[in-house]
């Protein structure tokens, strides 16, 4: 693997990671209130619009040419 | 109005449409213009994973839990990012190795072990009926919904014949589906292109369907997402459901559940790896497959609500809410669109996941035993191609019916995600041993085993037996107060294990036995070649299959005919396809089948691959040894091979050592030349100097010579002299020419020596006797000091001779003109004797001391003396002495005379390798 390869699965790493912090317990419980916005508990808000961000960086890492 | 015959007619038109896009894919893979191979259609094929349990079991489980449906997609969306590392990995290898199901590539990584292989397959099997019943059931309660229409009709939970039961038509219906698609093609990692075709073809319309009835209740029957919620939070039991209702563990072990199925399923497997094109469609994958979960989500929240806000008093099961919520609403097309999206959504699933486990029944359980079925096996005219796809179809069969029979047992009175969770725990159990398989070379088949079994045996009788009790087929008391009444073995509560639910609890105790057993077994066994050379090549995929598919032959050794291996593809794949195959390696390799008669490794292995990818690996290695004479190898020269690593750096160790050989002979190549050089300069010098020497004394004669020619009338005692100048330049010439023969002879080693005993005593003495009339004539004062009695030694009397005579008359020229003194010594010393011939002439300046001994070096100014000698005399002389063994060297200090000094040897060992005795005698 050249060194291109090598740093987008370092990139990629990092977003598992981050990942694995965004959607686990201590960050779900901060949100685990029954505040709201736009109508919509903010527990939901978050997971979606956290996954969405995952995602699009993702998409970034991976669509990003040398 | 939705008229039973229409929702019929619409499902059969809807599964004829997938039909022709198979056929069209089919039809194009075969025109070499693929229809799949691009990533877009790749991702589709993997929301394969979105099965019935995604399309109607989230709602049913988000009407329970809130947000704790989404762990089964967070965990998809978190691996997919490692994709990159694991599953490229896998796709790679299985591509190498010519792997069709998830059984081979175990059974392949530990030394293509049938039992494994077995084991695997049974897991498999036993793991995946339980989630194809779950599909059963819901195309039967969707159907059965929606049959009612416009009425919200509940499937009866009663016994019904199996006759009039829906299900039954459905699993029979889906079995020859499976069979008209998956089993086309005989060589199962030919790409289904049709079947991909046809499964992405679903994954598009279940994803419409959904967004469907998404945006209808979320924005038809609401304003939005937040009148949903904003009406929901007037309810307080709805109101709960806006936090997170799962525990710590839970949450976690569904996360981590489905990262495993998402890549141990066997129909992930085989969408993923074995029916993957091209190895870069997994890179847009990587992100638009985790983008295809999240748009399918995102509607699930708004229709639980909408579905328990329509339906508070429960008599509505949740799961069918999808459904129910636009037949309440009246919008018959929409339902109906729901119904061919949840059965996009089942088919799919029950398809891929048929095909992928009917390739490992037949090729890793059916086949082995066939294979041993000697009768079978040697029955070598009979064509086992036809024999092999029976046993495909009758699997396909098999399978669906058992999932049936699990269906009536028990799924009818679960959820439908806590049937697929059963699932996934059942596949979660191949983690270890794939993961360890293709990231640590040390993990064995017996370590594979253990850990498999283990984990099997754990989950086995903590998720699917009790769930057997639950419906009523097992005493309750097993689950109460555990196996004989042990309270440790209680099912849901292992060993005392409290507080986690059924599935944590599983996951916890199973991956303990397996991962543990798994590592525990590999480090106490040892692997066998066969296992050692699998496990490098998964390892180190990268590294080797960069050489091409090679690699695996380096480890064969043996002899076969290629007559016996093509009749052996002939029996198992069909002749025209096994022609097929020998024509395109012929083609590749470019070599004539008629002039090759032995097989060798790599022809080996490619028909063991050919025969793999219809049989399996461990199959295919029973076979191909049953024709193939076969050398076994020893472990260590396995690892001579594999250890590329190591004969790398031996490589370049050695590499290393020849330039620096090669530096080495360039440096004596250098001196050699240097010296050379030096030596050309040398003799050039030499000659010029030798003409210059010669020339001198000629021009005198010349011109003496002259004169005496010219002037014939010249007085006759002027006439004397000049003739006495000619006679004298004549000898010196002589001499010169004398001593330029010597030294040549000397230094061309072609002297001629003439050895004999000699009295050094006597030889000076002579010499002094010699010289006697020089000596008198110059009124020279002479001192002589020899020892009486001598020792002889072994030289050239002549030569030696010639030494004295030089020294002595160097010293005669050289001394005081008025009070000429020379004293001649001769001393003896413990192993030789010196002889001493002093002067008192102007000496020597200390740095001519080695000069003199050079050639036509004469010390002294020669441009305003006249020469006194040729400049030979002491070379030569030096040349003799060293020739003898013994040193010449000056001594002197300017103004006080010189002294010339040589040894020789008492016992004289001749420089040239002659050995001389005692008695004088050359003895060669």
């Amino acid at each position: 693997m050249d060194k291109y390869h090598r740093l987008k699965g370092q990139r990629l790493t990092a977003l598992f990671l981050i990942g694995c912090l965004l959607f686990n317990y201590p960050l779900l419980l901060l949100f685990s209130t029954n505040s709201a916005i736009w109508g919509i508990p903010i527990l939901y808000v978050y997971v979606f619009i956290s996954w969405a961000v995952l995602i699009g960086l993702t998409a970034i890492v991976i669509e990003t040419r040398k | 109005m939705l008229q039973g015959w229409v929702i019929l007619l619409v499902s059969l038109a809807y599964i004829g449409l997938l039909f022709a896009i198979a056929y069209y894919g089919d039809k194009r893979a075969d025109a070499g213009r693929s229809l799949i191979s691009n990533p877009y259609i790749y991702a589709l094929s993997l929301a394969v994973y979105c099965t019935a349990w995604t399309f109607y079991g989230s709602v049913g489980r988000a009407a329970s839990s809130g947000i704790g449906f989404l762990p089964i997609y967070l965990g998809p969306t978190l691996i997919a990012l490692l994709w990159w590392f694991v599953l490229r990995k896998m796709i790679r290898i299985s591509k190498v190795n010519r792997i069709t199901s998830i059984a081979d590539f175990i059974a392949s990584r530990y030394g293509k072990s049938p039992a494994l292989g077995g084991l695997v397959t049974v897991v498999a099997v036993a793991g995946i009926i339980p989630y194809i019943s779950l599909q059963l059931k819901g195309i039967s309660t969707s159907f059965t919904v929606i049959w009612h229409y416009p009425k919200i009709v509940m499937p009866a939970h009663v016994d019904v014949p199996v006759s009039s039961d829906t299900a039954f038509y459905v699993a029979l219906f889906l079995a020859a589906f499976a069979i008209l698609f998956g089993t086309r093609n005989l060589d199962v990692t030919e790409h289904h292109e049709g079947l991909v075709a046809a499964i992405a073809f679903e994954s598009v319309v279940k994803l419409l369907a959904y967004l469907a009835v998404g945006v209808f209740v979320t924005f038809g029957v609401y304003n939005g997402f937040g009148d949903v919620f904003s009406k929901a939070a007037a309810h307080p039991e709805l109101k709960a459901l806006f936090t997170m209702r799962d525990t710590f563990h839970s949450w976690v072990w569904l996360t981590i559940l489905s990262t495993m199925a998402i890549l141990f399923l066997p129909r992930q497997f085989q969408m993923a790896v074995v029916e993957n094109v091209n190895e870069h469609h997994l890179n847009k994958a990587i992100w638009l497959f985790p983008l295809y979960l999240l748009i399918i989500n995102i509607f699930v929240l708004p229709i639980t609500f909408g579905g328990l806000l329509h339906f508070p008093d429960g008599n509505v099961d949740p799961d069918t809410f999808v459904l129910t919520l636009p037949m309440v609403e009246g919008q018959g097309v929409l339902a109906l669109l729901v119904f061919i999206g949840g059965l996009s959504a089942a088919t799919g699933m029950v398809i891929v996941a048929t095909i992928a486990l009917t390739t490992m029944v037949s090729n890793d359980l059916v086949m082995p035993v066939l294979l041993r079925w000697q009768a079978l096996g040697r029955a070598e005219s009979s064509d086992l191609s036809g024999l092999l796809l029976t046993i495909r179809r009758s699997a396909i069969v098999a399978i669906l019916l058992l999932s049936y029979g699990y269906f009536r047992l028990i799924s009818e009175s679960q959820a439908l995600v806590s049937i697929g969770l059963i699932s996934f725990a059942a596949v979660a159990q191949f983690a270890p041993a794939i993961l360890g398989g293709i990231y640590w070379k040390g993990g064995s088949r017996a370590g594979a085993l253990v850990g498999i079994s283990a984990g099997f045996v754990v989950w086995a009788y903590t998720l699917p037996i009790p769930s057997l009790a639950e419906s009523g087929l097992l005493p309750q008391s097993f689950i109460e107060s555990g196996l004989f009444g042990i309270a440790l073995l209680k099912p849901y509560g292992l060993f005392g294990l409290r507080g986690a639910d059924p599935v944590s609890h599983a996951m916890l105790w199973s991956m303990v036995v397996n991962v543990g057993g798994y590592v525990i077994a590999s480090l106490l066994s040892r692997q066998s070649v066969i296992e050692h050379s699998q496990a490098t090549l998964f390892v180190d995929v990268f590294k080797h299959s960069s050489e091409g598919d090679r690699s695996a032959a380096r480890f064969w050794r043996g002899s076969a005919s290629v007559t016996a291996l093509r009749s052996l593809l002939g029996r198992f794949l069909g002749p025209a396809q096994s022609e097929d195959a020998f024509a395109q390696y012929a083609r590749q390799h470019d070599l004539n089948w008629s002039q090759k008669t032995e097989a060798d490794a790599e022809l080996v292995d490619f028909a063991e691959k050919q025969l793999a990818g219809t049989i399996g690996a461990s199959s295919a290695r029973v076979m191909v040894a049953s024709v193939v004479k076969e050398e076994t190898l020893s472990v260590e020269e396995v690892m001579d091979i594999l250890d590329e690593t190591s004969e790398v750096i031996a490589y370049s160790h050695q590499l290393e050592q020849k330039s620096r050989e090669l530096e080495a002979a360039t440096a004596e190549l250098r001196a050699a030349n240097e010296q050379l050089t030096e030596l050309d300069r040398l003799k050039d010098d030499f000659m010029s100097t030798v003409t210059h020497e010669l020339r001198t004394p000629l021009t005198s004669i010349r011109a003496f010579s002259e004169i005496l020619c010219d002037n014939p009338d010249l007085e006759r005692d002027q006439r004397g002299r000049f003739s006495g100048i000619i006679l004298k330049e004549s000898e010196r010439l002589t001499r010169l020419i004398n001593h330029v023969l010597d030294l040549s002879k000397i230094e061309s080693g072609k002297m001629e020596w003439t050895l004999s005993d000699i009295d050094l005593r006597e030889v000076v003495e002579e010499a002094l006797t010699a010289t006697g009339q020089l000596f008198q004539e110059k009124d020279i004062q002479l001192e002589v000091d020899l020892p009486n009695n001598v020792p002889s030694i072994t030289a050239d009397r002549d030569r030696i001779m010639q030494v004295m005579l030089n020294l002595l008359s160097n010293a005669i020229k050289f001394c005081d003109s008025k009070a000429g003194w020379v004293a001649v010594r001769l001393k003896i010393k413990t192993d030789i004797m010196q002889v001493d011939v002093s002067d008192n002439g102007p000496g020597i300046r200390p740095e001519d001391h080695d000069i003199v001994f050079e050639k036509f070096r004469q010390v002294g100014n020669t441009l305003t003396e006249k020469p006194q000698g040729t400049g030979l005399g002491l070379p030569i002389c030096r040349h003799i002495v060293t020739h003898f063994g013994g040193k010449l060297w000056a001594e002197s200090e300017p103004g006080h005379g010189a002294t010339f000094s040589f040894t020789l040897p008492l016992k004289l060992q001749a420089t040239d390798g002659e050995r001389v005795g005692s008695n004088g005698q050359s003895q060669i």
